[in-house]
């Protein structure tokens, strides 16, 4: 029940959507009318035709001439009209696709990282790109096989009328079993092929998870087994596949056959009628093209019906996702910040069952460096997604330079800080774009001493087209240190005044860090920064160093006094340097 | 094409007889328009003849449906059969892949070929089958029947089907370009999506989410504007097609009209000829639709074989041995190794020798070989040129099998499998008991938060095992190495998610269960490494220093400037 009502809810969604384009799909409408209307009409004039060439000697050919104008002139009004029908349906099906995408893609923008980070990527994408598409293709359907289907039905019978209401009423009695017929086919193929669709979902995840795990397959020789779990999903496939495609198949023969039994049924009555004179040899090869014409759509109909399905549970999916609400921002902006930080009292989790972050409280002058440190999993990286307003905190408030951050826009509050984090996503474009993302108006010489400052200008001369080498998706052919040098330019060319480093440089060779190294703590003197980081050489120099585990700052203070404290630092310092002993 | 006429030829029976029976059908269908125009003309005859004729076409119905719903099951039989084979070759192929390989195709790729392009391509054998003969020969053949009933008549349909096909074939010559390029359109929306959703924290640190939904829109729009093209192009064949069937349509009434004045034709003989004209018009609308299936089709398959052209990397060794002397656990000599046999070597002039329960160290930079170097002793791959010996004995001569039951490793990337923990782990050994998999956790760190998982060892990992943390996956990935009691254990950079706490702890216990274990530790960390027997420093491929953590830091300048970088110059004492 609630089912039907939210279906309707639905179905009026798309007609919202759909009726943006009111002239176009009037327009739509009229032609397929107009064109239906006269395809019609040729086969009347093709009887009218057939009545004046009685036998030998009994031909009147003026009038024939003149009946055969008359369909010509049929013929080309109709073939402009379905062109014009063509035209605008793609149309409007074209431009609803893009708009709904491009709605799809400006809402993602908007909605919290919470509700992006709970859905795969994947899962996302499908509801930009193909869900957005099968929508567009029920449209489609709708328009150019739909309503001239249904068009055609009603105009068939009343032509059918006009020529013999006796023989119409036979055809009309005999719909229904066609119809019935239609249908059980149609249902038994829509149970096939969710079934199909079902089982080749399976085989995709198998695919994905084994292909992703190769090397650990063949390290462990399950290539044997591996294949054989396949071939088993395989074959369960191959079953549900045949009888899908069969009984899919099945639609046109069936239908086909109905059309020929009806088709049997007039030619038989219409003879019998002929005869006896209700109807001429004309109006009988008319009434034969008609029962023709009239049984097509109902092919076309029950297709159409099962693409709709599809497009509907599209749809759903589609406003499922545009109906999550987007953030709120507050139109107050934070001023250029002097970078001080405040913790007060705060908590958070990603998920309410399991508490992540509690009591956090801490005061951060505007310069100072913070090193984080502890355990896997002890919650570093939830502080910074905090701190950019990711995620916002459950409980207590974090203040920059005194002001609370939710209170101000996240793009001023996102301005002051420079991010970099160990997993180096790049734009594909060009590399001078990538460096110059945070500040895409950077001049040549501004864009040229970042990447220097990163160490990057060296290899990036190197490539074959230096500043201009196109990056494909995910930073193509770059290895993953060239990559976080990249990213390293990139904030290096905006300087905010805080600075974000989440295990910036963990991919790059021990080298290129050192030198690295010194353009860091050239870049952060008088910045606040924040680095989370395993190695110790960048931890020891920090101003405070803060230890935590299980979501608490256990430990703060500088590596001497930490040190001496006897704690927790000290046993993550002294397993760095566990002697030969130790082992 | 040469693989696909295999994969028939397993189902050669009813690749064969799935069009002949459409064929059949057709022929029936054929009839139809004959025996009406035979009613018309002769309907004088009286209702027991209308009755028979009426019976006749009841009957030509009939056999039509059990020959199309024969051929129909057995083209889905040949087509599903086809898909099904070529996706397990197509998959055996994938795990022979090299690794290389794979990056450069690139996983969505190879899944993308293994789904949706064999599925086109079963749907493609499919509609091949079913339509392919019927098409042309309903064409044909109401050519010929027009033939039978009046030859002048029938020169019309010979000139109608020749500019029939000339339009058709102009049209989706015109088209098919635009939709292969429109397909690179929606790849680049696609793309341009899924870039935004893995960066997004980073469009976001940098406030760019503007020009992100500007830079969509574009490409949405360019889309747009390829599809209308193409769209208004297609548009054309429904049109068209409508047009010269009707022109035909009215010169067949017309020549109609003069052969019935001069009493050649009769009336009945003309509606035949003009249904025969509908005929071909349904059948074109079909065999135009059948061409786009068939090319898209064709597309797919050359999408799948090119992934078939890929030549999977020479696996060594058949012939198998279990000999086993007094020669080290691995021994390399003088090895090289270049990936595709020539350009840049990965690997160049490394030499070295373990013995049982000796732990070598092997240190590099990124892209320095190390994972290369490792690679060669399960002999995934063969040395270009050198010597890979276990227990004295060339990897490529081993079984690979006997090779490989050996060798535990644990790679860098953590995979693990959807299951339970129990069934990942019993990947290392099919005959482990419970106790021997607690053992090899608690070795490996992971017995305490496998004990608090609900089901400890029954506990099920989602794909990926995406359930759990980065340094619970690596721990349980060593777990699994260990179950197999290797008698050669590879990490490769296998505890870069550990804290170095639990790191430590990990070489500890590693160390006290590994007596007769030869171990070979990966690592960027010298805290990693230090403790190991011998250290190789890796340097773009060759070796920089090979000595205890003392010797490399006396007399190796690059070992020395690491250890002051990792450890702090104090440390060094």
């Amino acid at each position: 029940m609630k089912r039907n009502s939210s279906q309707k809810g639905l179905i009026a969604r798309i007609l919202r959507l759909v009726l943006r384009q009111k002239g176009l799909i009037a327009a739509s409408l009229l032609f397929s009318l107009g064109y239906v209307v006269l395809t019609l009409a040729v086969p009347v004039l093709t009887g009218n035709a057939i009545d004046r060439m009685i036998g030998a000697g009994q031909v009147d050919f003026a009038q024939i001439g003149k009946v055969l104008l008359q369909i010509l002139l049929c013929v080309g009004a109709a073939a402009l009209l379905q062109w014009g029908m063509n035209a605008v349906n793609n149309r409007i099906s074209f431009a609803a696709v893009r708009d709904l995408r491009r709605a799809v893609f400006d809402h993602v923008t908007r909605l919290e990282l919470r509700v992006l980070d709970a859905h795969p990527t994947g899962e996302l994408l499908s509801r930009i790109v193909t869900d957005a598409e099968q929508l567009s293709d029920g449209l489609n359907m709708t328009l150019s096989q739909l309503f001239p289907g249904v068009v055609t039905l009603i105009a068939s019978l009343v032509f059918m009328l006009t020529i013999s209401p006796a023989i119409t009423a036979v055809v009309f009695v005999l719909t229904p079993l066609s119809l019935l017929l239609a249908r059980f086919v149609a249902s038994r193929t829509f149970k096939m092929f969710s079934r199909q669709s079902e089982v080749r979902g399976q085989l995709t995840a198998y695919t994905n998870e084994m292909l992703s795990g190769l090397y650990t397959v063949k390290a462990f020789d399950r290539e044997q087994q591996t294949a054989a779990r396949f071939d088993e999903i395989n074959r369960e496939l191959e079953g549900v596949s045949l009888r899908a495609t069969f009984f899919s198949s099945l639609t046109n023969p069936t239908t086909r056959f109905m059309y020929a039994v009806i088709y049997a049924v007039v030619a038989v009555i219409g003879c019998f009628s002929a005869v006896a004179g209700g109807i001429t040899v004309g109006g009988l090869s008319a009434f034969l093209s008609y029962t023709n014409q009239y049984t097509k759509p109902f092919n076309e109909i029950t297709a159409v019906i099962t693409e709709l399905q599809n497009a509907f549970a599209s749809a759903a999916r589609i406003f499922d996702l545009l109906d999550t609400p987007a953030i709120q921002e507050p139109t107050a902006q934070l001023p250029e910040a002097r970078g001080a930080v405040e913790f007060e009292n705060v908590a958070f989790s990603y998920h309410p069952e399991k508490p992540l972050l509690r009591d956090i409280d801490l005061k951060i002058q505007p310069g100072q460096r913070i090193a984080i440190v502890g355990p896997t999993g002890c919650g570093k990286t939830t502080l910074i997604n905090l701190l950019m307003r990711f995620y916002d905190v459950d409980n207590g408030v974090i203040r920059v330079d005194g002001t609370d951050i939710r209170t101000v826009s996240r793009e001023s509050l996102r301005r002051s800080f420079g991010m970099v984090l160990q997993d180096t996503w790049l734009r594909s474009g060009t590399i001078r774009e990538n460096i110059a993302y945070g500040k895409p108006d950077a001049t040549e010489q501004e864009i040229v001493a970042a990447a220097k400052a990163a160490h990057a200008h060296s290899f990036i001369r190197r490539l074959p087209d230096g500043y201009d080498t196109v990056l494909g998706e995910d930073g193509g052919s770059l290895s993953q240190g060239q990559k976080q040098l990249l990213c390293i330019a990139r904030v290096m060319l905006c300087l905010p005044p805080i600075l974000l480093l989440d295990e910036a440089t963990s991919s790059i060779d021990a080298m290129t860090e050192l030198r690295i190294q010194k353009a860091f703590d050239e870049m952060m003197r008088s910045r606040t920064s924040f680095v989370v980081a395993h190695r110790l050489s960048t931890i020891r120099n920090a101003d405070v160093i803060l230890v935590m585990q299980d979501g608490r700052i256990v430990e703060q203070g500088n590596h001497d006094t930490l040190l001496a404290q006897n704690g927790l630092y000290r046993e993550l310092y002294q397993s760095q340097f566990a002697t030969q002993e130790e082992l | 094409m040469k693989r696909l006429l295999r994969y028939l030829r397993q189902s050669l029976i009813q690749t064969i007889l799935a069009p002949l029976f459409k064929m059949l059908e057709a022929v029936f269908e054929l009839f139809v328009p004959l025996v009406v125009a035979d009613m018309i003309d002769n309907s004088h005859l009286g209702t027991q003849y209308l009755l028979t004729r009426g019976g006749l076409l009841l009957a030509l119905g009939v056999i039509g449906l059990a020959s199309a719903v024969t051929a129909q099951y057995f083209a889905a039989r040949a087509a599903a059969r086809t898909g099904t084979l070529m996706r397990s070759d197509l998959f055996r192929h994938c795990t022979a892949l090299s690794y290389t390989q794979m990056d450069q195709t690139g996983i969505s790729t190879l899944i993308q070929r293994m789904t949706g392009d064999i599925n086109q391509v079963q749907t493609g054998v499919n509609m091949f089958l079913r339509l392919f003969l019927r098409s042309p020969f309903v064409v044909a053949g109401a050519m010929v029947m027009a033939f039978t009933v009046n030859a002048k008549a029938a020169l019309i349909f010979v000139a109608v089907i020749a500019v029939l096909f000339a339009v058709v074939g102009l049209l989706t010559k015109l088209t098919m370009p635009l939709y292969k390029h429109n397909q690179s359109r929606l790849d680049a929306v696609l793309r341009a999506g899924r870039e935004h959703l893995t960066g997004v924290r980073v469009v976001r640190a940098f406030a760019r989410e503007e020009e992100e939904r500007h830079s969509f829109a574009q490409k949405g729009e360019v889309l747009f504007a390829g599809q209308r093209k193409a769209g208004h192009l297609s548009a054309l064949l429904g049109p068209l097609t409508y047009v010269i069937i009707n022109l035909a349509t009215v010169a067949v009434l017309q020549v109609g009209a003069v052969q019935i004045d001069t009493g050649i034709l009769t009336m009945g003989e003309v509606i035949a000829l003009v249904n025969y004209m509908s005929q071909i018009l349904i059948e074109l609308v079909k065999f135009s639709n059948l061409i786009i299936t068939l090319s898209r089709g064709m597309a797919s398959l050359s999408r799948v074989n090119d992934i078939f052209a890929l030549e999977p990397p020479q696996t060594a060794g058949q012939s198998a041995s279990t000999a086993s002397c007094d020669a080290p656990a691995v021994e390399l000599r003088n090895v090289s190794f270049s990936y595709h046999g020539e350009g840049k070597e990965a690997l160049r002039d490394v030499s070295f020798s373990l013995g049982r329960g000796q732990t070598l160290g092997v240190i590099g930079a990124t892209g320095s070989g190390k994972t290369t170097l490792i690679q060669l002793i399960p002999a995934f791959y063969p040395a270009s040129s050198g010597q890979v010996l276990i227990d004295g004995i060339r990897a490529e001569e081993w079984d690979s099998t006997a090779l490989h039951q050996k060798i535990g490793i644990v790679p860098q990337k953590a995979q693990l499998f959807s299951g339970s923990i129990r069934s990942n782990l019993l990947w290392g050994d099919e005959t482990a008991d419970d106790a021997a998999l607690w053992q090899a956790l608690e070795t490996a760190q992971a017995a305490d938060f496998v004990h608090r998982k609900d089901g400890g060892l029954d506990h099920e990992l989602e794909a990926d095992g995406a359930n759990l943390s980065g340094g619970q996956k690596q721990r349980l990935c060593i777990a699994r190495a260990l179950v197999r009691n290797p008698e050669i254990l590879i990490l490769d950079d296998a505890a870069c998610a550990l804290d170095y706490a639990t790191d430590a702890k990990l070489r500890k216990a590693l160390k006290g269960c590994t007596q007769q274990t030869a171990v070979i530790l990966v690592s960027q960390r010298i805290a990693t490494v230090r403790g190991a027997d011998q250290i190789l420093l890796l340097e773009d491929g060759e070796v920089a220093g090979l000595g205890t953590h003392e010797q490399l830091l006396q007399n190796n300048e690059a070992y020395r400037e690491l250890c002051v970088l990792q450890l702090g110059e104090e440390a060094l004492g």
